[in-house]
């Protein structure tokens, strides 16, 4: 992934509180996308408490996550963590038949205590070979933030693909597949794999699949495709397997998906021309539809914490295509190589901050009095009471938001606390 | 280790968020890696709070842990107390940094704060839960504020009568209410007014809305309403110990417990009782008609609700609450009680003695599920968890207890306690389940396209989807056994059939008993007549 940088921008670097998620909060969506695996974290109450406070609010007629809660015995070491979780994983198995991929989730307590999940899911799968398979991935808050979570559990799948040669003998096709990486909603993903095959690309699969034990398969000829931009360690991942890494920036907005598309095309050999055909009509209708929000965006200050790592990108898409003024891009963690493409597309002089000091953070806001924060629940409501219009940052992960078509509902996403503040009225 | 799908409780250190969060001037500094301040959102959206909980985490990452991660508490202190100065410092660890033992209660003892009183908190995390922890908060803070005005041993105890003397009304503190109990916004206004009726003060309510000088004032009154024993018991034995305070521990939860609570007071107080609290000729008091529940409650529409089998799990107090409410007070059947409180687990048993059943006491949400579908009730009152159950079963449900979600803090006055409380409880509990006149017509009719088996319309729902019954279908009659019963018995096609003309709510109870009647006569194959029997022989 050898590459001419653009100039770096200037970065700020703060260390003090982080208001942000664990990795452990990925599961609030991967559950949704494998509908077929089971999430079963081993940790503390604080881990079982964190999750059901995300989405204990669905009703669950059958949960799909779980925690193994440490206690003291298994501290002081007086009883065995692994029988204990051996004990605890048939328990499981016994109760939910159909599950067909178990994810042993570490945490910070595991981590702490160095408990070997990665021995406990080799034994495991082996104990439980045949009906399931048993990974494992860290979504601790000392190791991951939030999204972060997704690419350790992507990575975990990874070793399972199998092979392009494998594949393509098996199909007898010719292994050259464009392979999209990153949680997509289903009808954005159905879209793209139809828009994909309009430019000729024929052989699309996603990762993560809709089900856990229909993975893609990955090697040489495999060219990938990243559609979110936290996937630092799966594409490393990938590319250790062989595949390919297509460079674009991310498919948010009109002018950076039909980037990323056009990326891919040329990557597949797809002449400019039938790009152009295929894709222009989408970009007219694309900008028709963000028109009325960027007439309620243009003009109005940005202010971006950090949260997902999907800052830059969507900071790029709101400055260029809806016009918005950007005081401050926050995020978590900056891969300057899977953004590089983005940041080359930003406003000169643009104040960008990884990491995180959020009493000092808040303070800028405050000087900055933006028009609009994105920002995190735990912050949303406070500085609503304050008199700004906050989006909560979370939604993003949780909308459909990619691709062209998509444009103008991501513009809404943040037009829509601008309106609303705008029809309210109590007087 | 433990499997937990769903848990009750928060750890530890959340309970002791939330009486930090409750009060004014009061901060946090709490030692946890990055990521625990996912906490922060019970209150900003649970709770709907317009600032941000006063805590300050450590938030130390996997980096930190090579270098000094005490050197990064006593930063976070520091800056934390120049930055909020608070009237009081909280000081304690979540479960990860409870394993690396920087001992942040000791540090900040060892640095010069400015003379902020310091409350080194010990909460247990892998051993204890949130409502200890809040509890013990509560404790340990009021007690180190006390400290100065601890009375010297032998000092008589305050009369709790002196009001008399002193000229001026009685007044009590009303202790336990925070942030993610129970209905305590409403609680308390519901309670501050009743007394007012009849001429008590309050004088300190806390934790929630209270200052550490609020605190402080603790012993001016001359009793404690002990309102959450599971908030505010540790405190009130304390106070009682050491201060001579009096404690009335009965939670007015229903009509019943807030008269017992207005006598119980009263003759604390030493007052006179007022005659509408003396119950009359025909055993009901005035008081009463300050609701509307009882009338409600008599009134022929409820007639239906005679004997509804109901399971009640959820905190101890909102627990023994709800089985006496529901068994007296509504007339329902108490099938079912318990709950995940180990440290009332001695009340709970007591109050289901009462009701000839045996108490569950369990935070395993599987072990509440499985009690459940034994006793297949026809309503379920219990926390947000008894909801997921409740879903997989196709019980009514409504929810009584903590732990809670968003949509029970809601925007309007719905108090639990006190005489408007039983209004509210009549509502919310009679809600789910179906209204008598569907409930008759269903029982009668059962081909219906749009009123189909277990449909609600009162709920605005859709029908559910049509079960798959293949037994309904098959002539009956029909020799083959459909459904394999549980090992040895077997149910033949006429009776599934039999068993499926019964009204699906009791439907459930229908079958258990017909197949422990069927178990009981050696019987290995259960038809539409051995159905009849059992209910015969159950209806004795």
């Amino acid at each position: 992934m050898e590459r001419e940088q653009p100039l770096p921008p200037e970065v700020l670097r703060e260390n003090g509180q982080r208001e942000v998620f664990c990795g452990l909060t990925s599961i609030v969506w991967l559950h949704r996308r494998m509908p077929d695996a089971f999430f079963l974290v081993v940790g503390s109450r604080t881990c079982a408490h964190l999750i059901q406070s995300a989405a204990g609010v669905m009703i669950f007629a059958e949960p799909r996550f779980g925690t193994a809660i440490l206690g003291e015995r298994d501290l002081a070491g007086l009883a065995d963590a692994n029988e204990e979780l051996d004990r605890l994983v048939a328990q499981l198995l016994e109760r939910r038949p159909e599950i067909r991929t178990l994810f042993l989730v570490g945490s910070c307590p595991s981590e702490v205590i160095k408990l070997d999940l990665a021995k406990a899911a080799e034994r495991l799968g082996q104990q439980h070979r045949g009906r399931v398979t048993v990974l494992n991935y860290s979504g601790s808050g000392i190791e991951t933030t939030f999204t972060q979570g997704e690419d350790g559990a992507l990575q975990a799948l990874i070793p399972l693909m199998p092979t392009a040669e494998q594949l393509a003998a098996a199909r007898a096709q010719l292994p050259d597949q464009l392979l999209i990486v990153g949680t997509l909603a289903d009808a954005v993903e159905d879209r793209l794999v139809s828009l994909f095959r309009r430019l000729g690309i024929e052989r699309v699969a996603s990762l993560p699949p809709r089900r856990s034990t229909e993975l893609p398969a990955v090697g040489p000829g495999t060219r990938l495709l990243l559609a979110q931009p936290f996937l630092s360690g799966t594409a490393r991942a990938l590319v250790d397997r062989g595949a390919e890494l297509i460079r674009a920036p991310y498919p948010f907005g009109v002018e950076g998906s039909r980037a990323w598309m056009a990326a891919a095309a040329a990557a597949f050999g797809v002449g400019q021309e039938r790009v152009a055909e295929v894709l222009d009509p989408l970009v007219e209708r694309g900008r028709r539809a963000l028109a009325p929000q960027r007439e309620v965006l243009a003009g109005k200050r940005l202010f971006l914490l950090p949260d997902s790592q999907l800052e830059i990108p969507l900071a790029r898409f709101l400055s260029r295509e809806c016009g918005m003024e950007l005081v401050e891009i926050g995020t978590p963690y900056l891969d300057r190589q899977l953004m590089a493409e983005e940041l080359a597309l930003l406003p000169v002089g643009t104040r960008l901050s990884e990491g995180q000091h959020v009493d000092n953070q808040l303070a800028r806001v405050r000087e900055a009095r933006p028009d609009l924060v994105l920002c995190g629940l735990g912050l949303a409501n406070p500085l609503e009471a304050e008199g700004m219009a906050t989006k909560w940052s979370i939604e993003l992960v949780f909308s459909p938001i990619h691709g062209i078509d998509q444009a103008g509902d991501l513009a809404e996403l943040f037009a829509r606390p601008l309106r609303r503040r705008a029809a309210l009225s109590f007087a | 280790m433990e499997l937990t799908l769903w848990t009750y409780e928060g750890p530890p250190h959340v309970g002791a968020m939330r009486i930090a969060a409750s009060m004014e001037g009061v901060h946090y500094v709490l030692h946890a890696p990055q990521g625990d301040t996912y906490a922060d959102l019970l209150f900003t959206m649970i709770e709907r709070r317009d600032k941000r909980p006063p805590v300050t985490y450590t938030t130390f990452q996997a980096r930190d842990l090579g270098g000094d991660t005490a050197e990064l508490v006593k930063r976070t202190i520091a800056e934390a107390v120049e930055r909020f100065q608070p009237e009081a410092l909280l000081v304690g660890e979540s479960c990860t940094a409870e394993l690396i033992q920087d001992q942040p209660g000791a540090l900040a003892a060892g640095m010069d704060l400015g003379g902020v009183p310091v409350v080194s908190l010990e909460l247990p995390a892998y051993s204890k839960k949130e409502n200890w922890g809040a509890a013990e908060t509560l404790y340990q803070l009021v007690r180190g504020l006390l400290k100065p005005q601890l009375p010297a041993p032998g000092t008589p105890k305050p009369d709790p009568t002196r009001w008399r003397a002193e000229g001026r009304r009685p007044r009590v503190n009303l202790l336990g209410p925070t942030l993610l109990g129970f209905r305590c916004r409403d609680d308390v206004r519901e309670i501050t007014q009743l007394l007012s009726c009849y001429g008590i003060d309050v004088a300190v309510v806390a934790p929630l809305g209270a200052r550490p000088a609020d605190l402080m004032r603790i012993p001016t009154a001359d009793a404690n309403l002990c309102l959450y024993p599971e908030v505010a018991g540790t405190l009130c034995s304390w106070l009682e110990r050491s201060f001579g305070m009096a404690a009335v521990r009965t939670v007015p939860i229903g009509i019943g417990a807030t008269v017992a609570f207005l006598r119980e007071l009263h003759t604390v107080l030493g007052m006179e009782l007022p005659a509408e609290l003396q119950p009359g000729a025909d055993g009901v008091c005035e008081a009463e008609r300050r609701s509307r529940l009882p009338w409600y409650s008599r009134s022929v529409d409820s007639t239906y609700l005679t004997g509804k089998r109901v399971f009640i799990f959820g905190d101890a107090s909102h627990a023994i609450a709800a089985a006496r409410v529901a068994s007296r007070e509504l007339g329902f059947q108490v099938v079912g009680l318990g709950s995940y409180s180990r440290e009332q687990a001695r009340e709970v048993r007591a109050a289901a003695k009462e009701l000839g059943l045996e108490a569950l006491i369990s935070d395993d949400y599987l072990a509440v599920e499985a009690a459940i579908a034994e006793a297949a009730p026809e309503l379920v009152l219990g926390t947000q968890m008894e909801r997921h159950s409740a879903k997989r079963l196709g019980i009514p449900c409504a929810v009584i207890s903590t732990p809670l979600h968003v949509q029970d803090v809601p925007a309007r006055f719905s108090p639990q306690m006190g005489f408007e409380g039983a209004n509210v409880i009549f509502d919310s509990w009679v809600h789910p389940l179906m209204m008598g006149l569907e409930e008759h017509l269903i029982g009668m009719f059962r081909h219906d396209f749009e009123f189909v088996e277990g449909h609600r319309s009162h709920l605005g729902e859709a029908a559910p989807a049509p079960a798959p019954a293949p037994t309904q279908e098959a002539a009956p009659g029909h020799p083959t056994a459909i459904t394999p019963g549980n090992g040895e018995l077997r149910w033949t096609a006429d009776g599934e059939a039999e068993l499926a003309r019964i009204p699906f709510f009791v439907r459930g109870k229908v079958r258990r008993n017909t197949e422990a009647f069927a178990r009981e006569r050696g019987l290995a194959c259960i038809d539409g007549e051995t159905l009849y029997e059992a209910k015969a022989h159950f209806s004795r």
